[in-house]
């Protein structure tokens, strides 16, 4: 009989992950056992977790149109006044042959002349006028290849030095500008996400403090009867990992409530700027970041407070 | 099993707990520490747990020298050593049971194993059938029983034992030193400090008293 037990005694490893699973359990229920207090600490952490990845998440949509309207970026090519239709319309389809050039569109100086007189309100005013002083304007949509901005700059330096060509214009400094205020609001982000970090390191950090202390007497004991630092220390850390990850996953939930409640007007702006644009949801790696981010700050911040509070509890 | 070489203990306060002392106790011998309180009988103690260490001298317990062991030492020096105390510092909240397999979780047994020695030491004290009771329902006796059990579960070499009768009537402390002797005359080194000298003298065991941190007289008591 004896003997038998003995062969079904688990192997070191397997007891090991065993107690570890344990002490993980424990220390969870051990959590939920204080839903009001604790879940308070979890709200207050997933709220620091929640409010950069949601601004971020913001940002980056943000960027994406930039760069979405970059790929967009037109050149205008102004010709001289005593280009006339026919040889505008030559230059159009020249251009058009480059090969850094998807589209060109002509606008005559007659269309432009309508256009002009439509939609400025001078209608009367532009009908005195004896000539057109409008010029013919090529409008040019650089391919793929040409969009980017450095890309878009040399086609522009290129077409200026056509004879026919009075000026040129690239209408992509506002979003250069739009990039350069993101890129700002990125970083701002950045720095808001590691003051909030240390603030769910600190909150972990001093909870566990507490809990160290509210459990004075116990780990008083335990070290009497030869319990090692480590084994005092794991179910602590194991509490600041759920704190971390139940947080984490907290603040993952609310970052897609928060856009999702975002998304309606946004689909609805853009709707009356005849833009397609949605608002995407959270990448797949701010998500991983998220996800095994949080429980490592949790760890950290149950870490901190260990080294210094459990070597305070002497046995007496 | 247990050797003082010159030991001194000064606190901080500038009390001297211990001043000078020397004695040994051999591998199965069984000794009580008498003297007022405050003669130095839970220093002395406190320094064979390692709880404290000394200021001067060495203290020797199952051939490991004390002051050579380092802090992360300590927790598998005290697996060796069973503690009794007073106020039996048990844990509240948790069951009898679980309050004796402690040093055994400590130390990573297996669950069967964890099983097998609770349930022997509990038998061993009589309290099989509170094992699922918590200890602040069983009397002062009882919880000192728990008490014992769990200082003993690890089967430790050394047993030591503070004023395990101090709250306890003369009836209950008898039935308590005969559980410590039944330890004994299994090879357990026992160091009982206790000042219920009734009590002692009718035992016929070696006695070591302490008076102001020294030992006044090491000798054996006779009916």
């Amino acid at each position: 009989m004896k003997s038998k037990t003995r062969n079904e005694k688990p192997n070191f490893i397997s007891i090991w992950a065993m107690r570890h699973a344990q002490t993980a359990v424990t220390a969870l229920g051990r959590l939920l056992l204080n839903p009001l207090s604790n879940g308070m600490t979890l709200a207050v952490i997933a709220i620091a977790i929640a409010l950069p990845t949601t601004l971020y998440v913001m940002i980056d949509n943000v960027r994406g149109l930039s760069d979405e309207w970059q790929g967009a970026s037109s050149i205008s090519l102004f010709l001289k006044t005593d280009i006339d239709e026919t040889q505008a319309r030559a230059i159009a389809q020249r251009v058009a042959a480059l090969d850094s050039v998807a589209n060109t569109q002509l606008i005559t100086k007659a269309q432009a002349l309508e256009e002009f007189k439509e939609r400025s309100g001078f209608g009367a005013a532009l009908d005195l006028l004896k000539d057109n002083p409008l010029p013919n304007v090529i409008v040019i949509t650089p391919n793929e290849a040409s969009s980017t901005p450095m890309a878009a700059k040399q086609l522009l330096s290129q077409l200026k030095t056509l004879r026919e060509v009075d000026s040129a214009q690239l209408d992509l400094e506002w979003v250069q500008r739009l990039e350069a205020i993101t890129d700002l609001f990125i970083r701002g982000v950045l720095v808001l996400a590691a003051l909030l970090g240390a603030g769910v390191l600190l909150i972990v950090g001093n909870t566990i403090r507490l809990e160290v202390q509210h459990r004075h007497s116990e780990i008083e004991i335990m070290k009497l009867v030869g319990a090692t630092d480590r084994f005092i220390r794991r179910p602590f850390l194991y509490e600041g990992l759920w704190y971390g990850l139940l947080g984490g996953i907290a603040a993952l939930i609310m970052s897609i409530i928060a856009l999702w409640l975002l998304s309606g007007p946004v689909e609805q702006i853009s709707g009356l700027y005849n833009s397609n644009f949605a608002l995407d949801w959270l990448s797949g790696e701010a998500f991983l970041l998220v996800f095994f981010g949080s429980p490592l700050l949790g760890l950290g911040g149950a870490l901190l407070a260990l080294i210094r509070h459990l070597r305070m509890i002497q046995p007496d | 099993m247990i050797r003082f070489d010159n030991v001194s203990k000064r606190y901080a306060t500038g009390h001297e707990g211990l001043s000078n002392t020397s004695f040994a106790i051999e591998e199965g011998q069984m000794a009580f520490l008498t003297g007022h309180s405050g003669a130095g009988k839970s220093t002395l103690l406190r320094l064979i747990g390692c709880l404290e260490r000394p200021t001067r001298g060495q203290v020797w317990v199952n051939d490991r020298n004390l002051n050579k062991l380092s802090n992360s030492q300590i927790p598998y020096h005290r697996r060796d050593v069973g503690m009794i105390f007073q106020d039996h510092r048990l844990l509240h909240d948790r069951t009898v049971f679980d309050n004796v397999a402690l040093p055994l979780v400590v130390a990573g047994a297996s669950p069967n194993e964890i099983k097998r020695r609770v349930n022997a030491a509990l038998d061993k004290v009589g309290l099989l059938h509170k094992e699922r009771s918590m200890p602040l329902t069983l009397s002062g006796g009882e919880q000192q029983r728990v008490g014992i059990a769990r200082a003993v579960v690890s089967k430790p070499k050394v047993l030591l034992a503070d004023e395990p009768t101090g709250n306890l009537d003369p009836e209950l402390s008898k039935e308590i030193m005969e559980l410590f002797m039944e330890f004994n005359r299994v090879g357990v080194t026992l160091l009982i400090a206790t000042h219920d000298i009734a009590l002692i003298l009718s035992m016929s065991q070696r006695i070591i008293k302490l008076d102001k941190g020294r030992i006044v007289a090491d000798g054996w008591a006779r009916k």
